[in-house]
């Protein structure tokens, strides 16, 4: 409420649309529409400016807070993967399913520009898998998102991850309502990842150097990779394994494991 | 390349304030972009003159205002301008994770008749 005159403005409806007039009694903002005649001076209109002030992800964001409670009322713990192409999302996933099936109820939302490959080699083991292929689109969106939850059988499911679109660029924009973003990347494509990419890394909860297996065939510097990512996101937890392997993939299922109590045992107490 | 999505939006957001307000026709918009957004300006040009066709916004310009990063360093409890991509505060060395200003992508404001 309007601290001036008691009108029902908010503070965030202001924040969508202010137009600042001059009333006799007060001035403050407003975002109700005033009647506004469009007088002609001798027949030329006049332009005036209209103050918008508003994100451009402002839709999608609010939906993304709606996924999130949608998604702790169900007592499931959501993550967000993503990574360049190639770098082994996909093969991540497999062994994480492979090896936390037992310990927590999973089910994958899979983006693809193109076909349905990945969800298809997801969908062993009776791991319920929603597909959602974006054509053009680079990226996932909150909307997309629960569009595809509502065909998972969610209410016996613990784990829903969502494997993004290939792209270390367009996905760092558009929160999903997830309650981690892991960003994933390969110990082929250079040290420097992190500095190329500083929007996406600086949205990591974790990082993931993968494919460990193979760095010193491909002269990976590990110390300068670490290096980098504590710069560019020190608050991310970083985890070195190798999905094909199985090296060090412990550390990460016991992070699922773990981060899915403490979520769960937050939203019961808030 | 996630500047026509991001395009269509803010015209979207455009058309509905300008007929909000009566108004036939959208002469320019004005955006903020910041620099960590991670939006490309060039591909926001590209995609403004593809998703305004049939719109009020047809002949509009789109102008972009540039947000800098600005961090705040929790350590020295200051705000700071960093001087790369790093946020590294210039003072003690900190990294900074806390971003100010600079990750913006807003319609600010509109031209109207």
């Amino acid at each position: 409420m309007c601290g001036n005159c008691g009108c029902s403005v908010t503070e965030k409806e202001v924040e969508i649309h202010t137009h600042t007039h001059d009333h006799n009694v007060h001035t403050h903002a407003h975002i109700y529409d005033h009647e506004h005649h469009h007088h002609d001076h001798n027949g030329h209109p006049h332009s005036h400016s209209i103050e918008i002030k508003q994100s451009i992800f402002a839709k999608n964001d609010q939906l993304a807070e709606r996924n999130r409670g949608y998604f702790l009322a169900k007592d499931l713990f959501v993550i967000n993967v993503v990574s360049s192409p190639g770098s082994g999302k996909t093969a991540l996933l497999e062994k994480t399913i492979d090896q936390l099936q037992t310990q927590l109820n999973l089910a994958i939302i899979v983006g693809d520009l193109e076909t349905d490959n990945d969800a298809q080699r997801l969908r062993k083991n009776g791991i319920s898998v929603a597909q959602i292929t974006t054509g053009t689109l680079c990226h996932l969106d909150a909307a997309m998102v629960l569009q595809a939850a509502r065909k998972l059988p969610l209410d016996a499911v613990n784990l829903l991850i969502i494997e993004n679109v290939g792209n270390l660029v367009c996905p760092a924009a558009y929160d999903l309502g997830e309650h981690k973003r892991i960003v994933l990347l390969s110990t082929t494509e250079g040290e420097d990842k992190p500095l190329k990419y500083p929007t996406m890394f600086k949205s990591a909860d974790v990082v993931i150097i993968n494919k460990i297996d193979i760095a010193e065939v491909v002269d990976f510097n590990r110390a300068l990779a670490l290096e980098n990512i504590k710069k560019m996101c020190p608050q991310a937890e970083i985890f070195e394994l190798s999905a094909r392997t199985g090296a060090g993939m412990k550390a990460w299922l016991n992070y699922l494991q773990n981060q899915h109590q403490t979520t769960i045992a937050q939203a019961v107490e808030n | 390349m996630h500047e026509v999505a991001i395009m269509e939006e803010t015209v979207a957001i455009a058309c509905q304030a300008a007929q909000r307000q009566n108004a036939h026709k959208i002469l320019s918009l004005t955006m903020r972009i910041g620099d960590l957004s991670g939006v490309v300006p060039e591909a926001l040009e590209f995609a403004f003159a593809a998703v305004t066709q049939g719109t009020p916004a047809k002949q509009a310009t789109l102008k972009i205002e540039r947000v800098p990063i600005v961090c705040h360093c929790d350590p020295c409890d200051r705000p700071f301008s960093p001087a790369d991509l790093y946020c590294e505060c210039p003072q003690c060395g900190h990294f900074s994770q806390h971003i100010i200003s600079g990750k913006e992508v807003e319609l600010k404001s509109l031209e109207v008749i």
